[in-house]
């Protein structure tokens, strides 16, 4: 019998320690480097024009995009009054109510299905059902395909977060006397509420950012959003056409714009996590 | 005193079954909406080029020809690079997370990863193009061109901007997502099967090789799949950097465009008819690859969760 | 029929002249539930089979047995809870006041008010301790705040816990020990003015000290409903139960006052049971 010697064994053990761990760090050490420049290159342009003002013409050097801030906020929440309701309810007839039916089944396998399929599809969808046969680009449209990207979301996670609530939870309320409908909403629902937030607010983060589906459904303006029936002006679709404009001081406001909507993703991501976890207590 | 009316009650609960019913159907309506639209639209395309649509390199807004060879093989070819890069890298760090690094450690850094898998992917495409690009043609492409240039791959002049590029942003993008399902498949390997390696004398590496890594490799699959189905679809970290050029090309130094930096660049701007219904059947065939993908990932670690038993 | 005096049943079995005469006068009281011949299934398996049973009012009955032999499941029939599971079936009768409770023409909502149920782990809502008592309250009858108030405390009072709780009222119940998270759920049950409850292991889950006062509880309670109890614990059966059956793998073996199927069991399996040959 030959025995590997241990010294051999240790050093193999070394060598794939330390790569794994130059591995990490150099994928760790990118991600740093990204988030530095947003904080470096975004910081750099935000004043208080950058807020307050709409977007300025090429060469001017000032303005802001408080329209485009304006416009997110109020496509995202448009969307989330859309989505959340359906998807709580949907969540609530896959865990609940129709749990083995083959509604649920089908749903269930769509939502999965709907969670993977890229967000720009979701804009063509959106774009061939809502904007070519209204006849126009509108903020409206955006927020459906906001919406139509939360709702799978807000479903999946609210059925996962029903199934956590305790069954002798249902029994009991049931066994008061008390019918389905007023013990899903009364008593399962608070049960399950901070883990059905933690998924609204983590999918309202997600699509906060998203530009793709917005690019053929609100598309963007340079004016107010003084009604969602038009182009609406937003901040990723902003970020996407300035950053590709030949002008400096257009760049350094989606640098800005890059910033704003980086630290409300990422705040948006912590709360929720805030949440969960005072509720795991 | 009074009771309160029972009969209602069961009508409640009716109306309430039927209301969320309804709004379960409304998943369905969207998915198949989704398939009808891109099928009716791509109709008019579909009938003009066939199957030829998928080998024609060309792509002529002018003489109104299309075809999707560049776009798919743009696409392919991103997110292979993606994948290369992402896979190791993610493996290691999820590796250092869940076995190696000192709990506190893990701790803080599972948490930035994670918190970084949740930034969009217009911030990647905003760094890549103003500040990974210049990177790229100043140093690394220069870098490659000199030392690997007998591979064609590695030709042509250093812009910065292009296919490889591109694959690197994609890598950064699904690297954080990746690592965080990956370090959930190590720490749901028991600990007892784990202590049973160390137990007979086995190196961390060779408990995890012979261990972890057999334990959960199929997790590990299942995470890169989902991988996999991110860079397949992302739009705005390619379309920044990837050039935008319908053109196909040995090296990985040139533009090029996946189908959606095609879909993100052009569709707002296409009036002709056959030009949107090319776009869109562009559309139809990446949501059917992504489909494909979703649903193999999906029944694959629907597969393991029963197995291990445990939430993924 | 189902107003016999005093009569306990052993399964398929009519009871005989000198079992009557062998029950103690002052256990004589009426029949509560009287179950004939009933069958339960769970999708295509059968785990009740013919179930025959008495339950006498404002008496506390004890369902004994080892695991798995289908204790709870017999009381989940009681008031119908077992039908939340589509694959779960009754067949047979369940007779309170004459009426079949298995019948659908039943009122199932006023079903489960008359009759209270209290699980194996206390099921606090997600709210305060004075609403949880109220939420039922409030399902079912229509009550001035004040009103409410009072019943409530009421409630608390019969459960036990009122001065536990009385300066606590607006706290989540969550934050109560699981002793009085149990007795919570008590008073929660009787607020509605039950008539029966059934109570399935309801000690099973907290400690001795918070057993014994639940014990008590059950003692007071008896005064004014009829409980039906399922415990795995042979004191505890012995101590609080004036009736026992005995269950064993889906079938009741033997029913009858708890002193004479404690100290003279017919059948040779229960007295196996209760001397812990297969507990």
């Amino acid at each position: 019998m030959i025995h590997r010697s241990s010294k051999q064994r240790n050093f193999l053990n070394l060598v794939t320690q330390v790569v794994a761990a130059f591995g990490a760090l150099l994928g760790i050490f990118f991600l740093g480097w990204i988030v530095f420049e947003v904080l470096k290159r975004g910081g750099a342009a935000l004043s208080w024009s950058f807020f307050t003002q709409l977007p300025p013409p090429p060469g001017v050097e000032s303005g802001g995009v408080a329209n485009a801030i304006v416009g997110t906020l109020g496509i995202t929440g448009l969307a989330t009054v859309m989505s959340v309701p359906l998807g709580i309810l949907a969540g609530t007839y896959l865990s609940e109510l129709g749990r083995e039916t083959a509604l649920a089944t089908c749903a269930r396998f769509a939502a999965n299905s709907l969670v993977g399929i890229p967000s720009i599809i979701v804009g063509l969808f959106v774009y061939a059902s809502l904007v070519a046969p209204m006849g126009g680009f509108s903020g409206y449209a955006g927020a459906v395909s906001l919406a139509i990207i939360m709702l799978p979301v807000v479903a999946t996670t609210a059925e996962s977060m029903l199934n956590l609530v305790p069954n002798e939870l249902r029994e009991s309320a049931i066994a008061l006397g008390a019918p389905r409908w007023k013990v899903t909403l009364q008593i399962v629902f608070r049960a399950a509420k901070a883990g059905i937030l933690t998924g609204i607010i983590l999918s309202v983060a997600r699509v906060s950012g998203e530009t793709a589906p917005l690019l053929f459904t609100a598309l963007n303006s340079p004016y107010w959003p003084n009604t969602f029936t038009m182009p609406t002006a937003n901040l990723t679709v902003t970020i996407f056409n300035f950053a590709m404009s030949p002008y400096e001081h257009w760049q350094q406001i989606a640098w800005g714009a890059s910033l704003l909507i980086m630290a409300a993703v990422l705040a948006l991501t912590v709360t929720a996590r805030v949440v969960f976890r005072e509720s795991r207590r | 005193m009074k009771q309160a009316g029972n009969t209602r009650h069961s009508k409640g609960d009716f109306l309430f079954k039927l209301i969320a019913a309804a709004c379960t159907a409304i998943l369905l309506l969207v998915m198949a909406g989704i398939m009808f639209q891109l099928v009716r639209y791509s109709t008019l395309s579909l009938q003009q080029f066939g199957f030829g649509f998928l080998t024609s390199e060309a792509w002529n807004p002018v003489t109104g020809d299309y075809g999707a060879a560049s776009s798919i093989l743009g696409t392919l070819v991103s997110t292979a690079i993606a994948m290369l890069l992402a896979v190791p890298t993610s493996f290691f760090i999820a590796l250092l997370l869940a076995e190696l690094a000192p709990p506190a450690v893990s701790k803080v850094t599972g948490y930035a990863i994670e918190l970084l898998a949740a930034i969009p992917s217009i911030i990647y495409g905003m760094w890549g193009l103003f500040v990974f690009a210049p990177f790229m043609a100043d140093r690394v492409q220069p870098f490659l061109g000199k030392h690997l240039s007998f591979l064609p791959l590695f030709h042509g002049p250093p812009m910065g901007i292009g296919m490889l590029t591109a694959g690197i942003i994609l890598a950064l993008m699904i690297l954080p997502f990746i690592s965080a399902v990956m370090r959930d498949v190590f720490t749901m390997v028991p600990a007892v099967v784990k202590e049973a390696g160390y137990g007979v004398g086995g190196s961390t590496w060779e408990v995890t090789r012979y261990v972890t890594m057999p334990y959960g490799f199929a997790g590990i699959l299942g995470a890169s799949f989902l991988g996999l189905g991110r860079a397949l679809g992302e739009t705005m970290a390619v379309t920044f950097v990837i050039g935008n050029k319908h053109a196909i090309s040995v090296s990985l130094f040139a533009a090029g465009n996946t189908i959606a930096s095609t879909l993100a660049n052009e569709f707002a701007e296409a009036s002709e008819p056959l030009y949107v219904s090319s776009l869109v059947e562009l559309g139809l065939i990446l949501f059917a690859i992504t489909l494909i993908i979703q649903i193999i990932s999906h029944f694959w670690l629907s597969k393991i969760r029963d197995a291990v038993g445990a939430g993924l | 029929m189902s107003r016999v005096i005093a009569l306990s049943r052993l399964a398929k079995q009519e009871p005989s002249q000198q079992m009557r005469r062998s029950i103690d006068k002052e256990l004589e009281t009426e029949v509560r539930f009287s179950v004939r011949n009933l069958d339960f299934f769970y999708g295509g398996r059968q785990v009740l089979f013919a179930n025959n049973l008495d339950i006498h009012s404002k008496r506390v009955t004890a369902i004994i047995g080892p695991s798995g032999c289908g204790k709870s499941t017999h009381i989940r029939i009681y008031n119908r809870i077992f039908e939340l599971y589509r694959e779960q079936k009754a067949t047979g009768e369940v007779l309170l006041d004459d009426v079949n409770i298995l019948s659908p023409a039943v009122d199932i909502l006023e079903l489960r008010r008359k009759i209270g149920m209290i699980f194996q782990k206390p099921t606090p809502f997600p709210m305060t301790v004075f609403d949880n008592v109220a939420w039922g309250l409030r399902l079912h009858y229509k009550l001035s705040q004040r009103d409410l108030a009072e019943r409530v405390e009421q409630a608390l009072a019969a459960a036990a816990i009122l001065d536990e709780v009385k300066d606590k009222l607006g706290e989540p119940a969550t934050s109560l020990s699981g002793g009085q998270q149990q007795r919570l759920c008590i008073a929660r049950a009787i607020a509605i003015q039950p008539e029966v409850l059934l109570m399935d292991e309801p000690t099973s889950a907290i400690d001795p000290r918070a057993t014994d006062k639940i014990e008590e509880l059950v003692e007071s309670l008896k005064q004014r409903l009829t409980i039906v109890i399922v415990t795995h614990n042979m004191q505890q059966a012995a101590r609080i139960s004036d009736f026992t059956a005995f269950f064993y793998e889906g079938r009741i073996i033997e029913a009858g006052p708890t002193n004479q199927v404690f100290t003279n069991p017919k059948n040779r399996q229960t007295q196996g049971y209760i001397t812990g040959c297969f507990g």
